[in-house]
This record gives structure tokens, sequence and C-alpha cells, in this order.
């Protein structure tokens, strides 16, 4: 896949359809990609690449990249296509001057998984049919791609793209079986304390870094209320024990309905908060009061918050207080 | 040198939790590792490193550092600070142990930061010779050695026991405490620990990293290098490199409206921030590029300029595990200096 996607992206700077290319950079260890633009071959054949450990989701980067002249070539993993297409829907990002090349994707490692096996030192990291082999300063190990997925992609919904100009490898299928919102039921059942005491255990872990926030590709404004002085509420860190509490409760009030569950947050929170349940929550509760609804599927669809009919339900009537 | 059978760890944890209060890194819910006050059942990490550096004990995240309390027309001062009490950290690796040294010079210097003073003196180190350090692990290019730690006691774990050797008088002083519960021995076991690691470290993917090309010389040629647009492309500006790093010193100072008055804290700040160092000019350094190059060149530039050649860096790899994008100080390195390394 890689090599295909290497050619291709080379084809279209060398011809001129394209000014730039969005892609993911190597590292020093495998693990260690990071997101980057490519602007020649030259570039490209040098530290283009496309493995096991390419998560990131490229298509916030197209919010400047993509105001630039001429055509950025952006690949989207099928999660990163609704995001750049909600971004296209709230007129964020140019459609026309993006050029969106679909890439197939079987699921994403996730390297703090592997270290919890207890691998220590990792140097690099191979893989072939789903089988990662670590190769580590005390030795090699091998582990089923399949046990050390990112949350996001071990709970993948679907392997089909939202939106692309030219598809690279096969389409995927959606995935039937998937039980996205398992533990938001398991969460639904418990007590309003027992909920509450959960979510004060997980986000007590808050450093506030705002790197959820930050590889948000719903999160773009241009200057987030919590970092405008003149805001009256901004915060550069907590002022006491609650606050980090309602700086993540705000913003999955800020981005329900535009959320499309890329898994962006939970992915890169240091302190491994698992942010996605508060989004996931919205996107079910959405679902369950207004009818299914997937941010970023299509292009024309009004989204159901911002879609006023007298015949909607009365959230506060359809569920009472601590039942459903 | 003295030493304690591992299965004895929780009786050690206990004894010092009786005279002072004990932190060690242990598990989160989540599986990451923390410093947490010991209590009984609390179990040492297996991993490497925490996520949060110790400085948090000296610098803490936030702190109230003066009240005013409104009343009418008359305001009060109130004088928020207390003597800290005596505590002790234990397994504090060399990189942090490091950090300290760091933090005191800015701390420290004159005018003397009185609330990190009042920490620091109350504060036992006893570090935790590294046995199996990470591929990020990269303290070596600082000249620090993780297989001899520091603090004021450094320790070893090898074969069953921990050794403890006390390097200073608060380290003496915290052996005299539990040493109903150690037993006098010889350094050789220590040493043959030392040298296990120092083998292990020859072969850490980071082991030929130099800071070569680096320092408070070559401010005017690293500064203008061309590189840091491609370097600084990517980053989100969101500050957990500098959150996570035990040497990252800034801090904000901000009033809090309490309704009946101010409360004026202080919390750490990043130079990744859009208003970092905002004044009513605005913020100097207008994109992320700046603000970027201001990170790295503080480590291993303007730190070394003011501090007789010491770097603002420890190598403890955390911004090279944590930064979402995994853009760090090590490819900032690498990058800057290709072609001359
Ligand atoms: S990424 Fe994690 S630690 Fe950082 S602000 Fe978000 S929830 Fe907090
Ligand atoms: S810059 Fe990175 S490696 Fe250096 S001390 Fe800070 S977090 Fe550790
Ligand atoms: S200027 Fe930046 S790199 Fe230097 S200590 Fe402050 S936050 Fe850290
Ligand atoms: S370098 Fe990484 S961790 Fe630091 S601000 Fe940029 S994206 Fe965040």
């Amino acid at each position: 896949m890689q090599e295909i996607m290497k050619k291709r992206a080379s084809e279209l700077l060398l011809d001129g359809t394209v000014s730039r290319v969005i892609g993911w950079k190597a590292g020093d260890f495998v693990y260690d990609i990071t997101p980057a633009v490519f602007e020649s071959a030259e570039e490209i054949e040098k530290d283009f690449v496309y493995t096991a450990f390419c998560g990131a989701n490229l298509s916030k980067y197209l919010v400047k990249e993509s105001k630039k002249p001429g055509k950025t070539l952006v690949f989207l993993k099928p999660c990163d296509s609704y995001s750049f297409a909600q971004l296209v829907k709230e007129h964020r990002v140019n459609r026309d001057s993006v050029y969106a090349v679909a890439v197939e994707c079987r699921g994403k490692a996730d390297v703090d998984k592997i270290r919890d096996c207890g691998v220590k030192g990792i140097c690099g990291i191979s893989e072939e049919n789903g089988t990662l082999t670590v190769d580590t300063v005390y030795g090699d190990k091998t582990l089923p791609l399949s046990e050390v997925m990112l949350e996001k992609c071990a709970s993948c919904k679907t392997r089909k793209h939202a939106v692309y100009d030219e598809l690279l490898g096969e389409e995927g299928e959606e995935v039937a079986d998937c039980d996205r919102f398992g533990k938001v039921r398991e969460l639904e059942s418990m007590t309003p304390e027992e909920r509450y005491e959960f979510w004060r255990g997980e986000l007590s872990r808050c450093i506030r870094c705002n790197a959820c926030r930050n590889v948000c590709p719903a999160c773009t404004c241009e200057k987030c209320v919590f970092d405008n002085d003149n805001s009256g509420i901004a915060q550069k860190a907590a002022a006491d024990s609650f606050e980090e509490n309602m700086f993540h409760i705000i913003r999955a009030f800020h981005v329900a309905g535009r959320c499309t569950d890329c898994g962006e947050c939970t992915r890169v929170c240091p302190q491994k908060i698992p942010l996605h349940l508060l989004n996931r929550k919205f996107i079910k509760d959405i679902n369950e009061l207004y009818g299914d609804y997937q941010a970023g599927a299509d292009p024309d669809t009004r989204p159901p918050l911002t879609d006023f009919r007298t015949t909607d339900a009365e959230p506060s009537i359809v569920y009472r207080r601590g039942e459903k | 040198m003295y030493r304690i059978p591992e299965q004895n760890l929780d009786r050690l944890f206990s004894l010092t939790a009786e005279k002072s209060k004990l932190y060690i890194p242990a598990d989160t819910a989540a599986g990451t590792a923390q410093f947490m006050p010991w209590k009984e059942g609390l179990k040492l990490t297996d991993a490497h490193n925490t996520v949060r550096s110790a400085k948090d004990f000296f610098f803490p995240q936030t702190e109230n550092l003066v009240g005013f309390r409104v009343e009418g027309k008359s305001i009060e001062v109130i004088d928020v600070r207390e003597e800290t009490e005596d505590f002790v950290v234990f397994g504090v690796r060399a990189c942090d142990v490091r950090s300290f040294s760091i933090l005191d010079k800015v701390f420290l210097a004159d005018p003397v930061d009185t609330y990190y003073k009042n920490r620091r003196e109350h504060g036992t180190i006893l570090s935790l010779a590294c046995n199996m350090p990470e591929e990020t692990c990269f303290c070596g290019t600082f000249g620090i050695d993780c297989a001899a730690p520091g603090g004021d006691v450094q320790m070893w774990q090898t074969d069953g026991w921990f050794y403890l050797e006390p390097l200073t008088e608060k380290g003496n002083a915290y052996i005299d405490t539990v040493s109903s519960l150690l037993e006098e021995c010889g350094g050789e076991a220590a040493a043959e620990c030392r040298r296990a690691i120092d083998a292990v470290k020859k072969k850490l993917p980071l082991a030929g990293l130099t800071t070569e090309g680096f320092g408070g010389d070559k401010m005017a040629e690293l500064f203008d290098s061309e590189k840091w647009g491609e370097l600084a492309e990517a980053c989100l500006g969101c500050g957990t490199c500098t959150f996570v790093c035990p040497t990252c010193q800034c801090y904000d100072i901000r009033d809090f409206n309490t309704g009946h008055g101010i409360s004026r804290f202080r919390c750490w700040d990043s130079c990744m921030y859009s208003d970092f160092t905002k004044m009513s000019a605005g913020q100097p350094r207008l994109t992320q590029l700046e603000r970027f190059r201001q990170r790295f060149m503080h480590k291993l530039v303007y730190f070394p300029a003011n501090n007789d050649g010491e770097f603002g860096c420890v190598g403890c790899g955390r911004c090279l595990s944590k930064c979402p994008i995994s853009m760090n100080i090590v490819k900032v390195m690498k990058n800057l200096t290709e072609g001359d390394q």
C-alpha cells in the first residue's frame, strides 16, 4: 500500500495536479510518525510512510493547507474521511482545493498498548499479515495487531469512506458487529453517584495540556474561549479541581452533533482519559432522540441539533433523571 | 551501602510513612504511572517512568500565592504560605533528579522563590537506577548516568534486593529513620548492577546522540535555521511536551475572583501557547513556528548561554513518547545538525 501511495503522490505532484501532499513522515522508531506536508517527489521518496502506526487524522491540517494556492492532496483513512467531509460541510475547508485520496485501513496500532504488554525499549516494528514483530533493546517479540489496536480502531464503525476523489486499495465494509456504545450503556446503567465518581476519577488525571482539543477536527475556532483573556473564562490551568471537568463537558457539548467519532482525542491524551465516551454518549442520545445521524456522512442533511422541528423530542421528557 | 530484600519493601514504605509523607510511582486506574501518596497496599509500578515528571513536588501545576479579602473599602492581604511538611519521594529516575538542579538554577537564584525553596528543603529524594531504559531515553547525551542516579539516597534493584547508598546529609538522616529494616553490605552487587546497566546503555538507539552543534554560542545560526518551518509545521501547539517535561519552568500568575476577594495563583504556562508572554503590545511570537522554536532554543541554546553551558533538557524522553504528532527534541536536534553530525 505504501509503495502505491508514494507512486501516486509523486505522479500527481510531477504532473502538476497537486502542489502539495499531506501525509505521514517516518520517525526514529517506526511508531513515532509525524504528519507532514510534502512538496516534491524527492521528499515523498525519502520520508513518506503508510504503516500500522499512521493513526493520526490528517484532515484538520487542511484548514490551513487548503488556503494555499494550488490543490492539496490529502490521504484519508475511512474515519478521517468523515472528519474531512464534516469540515467541508462547516465551510472550514474549501472542497475544490483538495484532492482527497482514500486509502484502505485494517486498523492502526497503539504503541502504548504494545508497551502495556510489557514490551520495553522498542527499536523497530514490522507488520506482516496482521502480526507485529517488535524488535527491542531486550530481544524480539511478536504480537497480533488486533490486540494492540487504537481504541478508535478496535471499535471502528466503518471501513468505508464518506467521500473521496480517488481510491487506492480496496474499499472496506461497515463493521457489522461494532459495539461502540457498549461502554456508554455500562455508564448509563450506573447510579448518578457511581457515574460521577467514574468521571471524577478519570478527569482527575487531566493535565490540561489541551492535546485533545487541539487535535480535534471539530475544534477549529480561531481562538478557543478558554484561551481568550477577554472571554472572562480563560483557563490556563484549573484554578480548582472541578474546572477540568467543566472544560471537558463544555467541549463535548460544543462538538455534539459535529463529532464524527474519529477517536483522535482519546488517542492523543497523554493521561489515557477515555474522552470518546463523552462524545459517544452525545452521539447515542442524538441517535435515540432524533433518529440515526452520522456527522460527516454526507454534505446535505441538516444536523439534528441545528434543525428545529416542532415534532422534535423534548429530551427532558424522554429521559427522566437517572432512569431511561 | 545498605540493603533490604524486595519482599520487605512494604515494610520500608510503612516505616517511612510513619515519619513523613511518602510518595511512590504507582499505577493509576488507566495503567499510567504517577507519583502517589503511599498508603497500605499501594504497589510500586513496573512502568519505567511516570507520565508527569517529579517536578510537581517542588513546582506544582497550580498554587495559590496570596489572597486578598475585600470588605467595603478595605483590602486585607492574606499570606497563604505555610511551612511544608517533610516528605520523601521514592523511585525518582536519574533524569528527574537532574531536573531539580536545573529548576534550582531558576527558582533559587536571586530573587529566591520562597514557595519553591520551602518545598525543596523539606523533600528527600530516593532515586532508583534504571535497569531497563526505554528507547526514548537519552539522558546520557547530557552526561547523566542512569546507573548512578544521585539524589539524597541512590538505589539499585537487583537479584531480589534494593541497595541503598546515602549521598547527602538528608540521605543519612533518612537511612537512620529506617535502619531497623536495613542491613549493611558491601558495594559489589550494586557495582555489578551498574555494569549491567552500562552494557544496556550502549545498545540504546539514541546512545550516539550528542549535544555537538548546540550550546550558548550557537545562537544566531540556529535561530535563523531554515529548518524550523518544516519542524514546526505539524505542531498542534497543545503544550503536552511542556507539561510533561521535568525542566519546563514557565508559569503565569493570574487572579481568580472568589466573589468576595481575589485568589492570586500561579500555574504552569507553555511557550507553545498563543498567549504566552502576551503583553499589551501582543504576543511577541506571532506564529507556531516562533513558539515551537522558543521551546527548543530555550533548552539547547538560551539555557546553556545563561547557565555555564548546562543544557535545559535531561533526556527523559517524555516529549518523545507523549507528543500527539511525535515531534520532539531528538528530531529537532537530529534535523538541525543533519549533515554535521
Ligand atoms: S489531552 Fe488529556 S490531559 Fe490533555 S487536556 Fe485533554 S484530557 Fe486533559
Ligand atoms: S525536552 Fe523532552 S526529553 Fe528533554 S527533559 Fe523535557 S520532556 Fe524530557
Ligand atoms: S520557555 Fe518553553 S521550553 Fe522554556 S521552560 Fe518555558 S515552557 Fe519550557
Ligand atoms: S511539539 Fe507536540 S506536544 Fe509540543 S505543542 Fe507541538 S504538538 Fe503539542
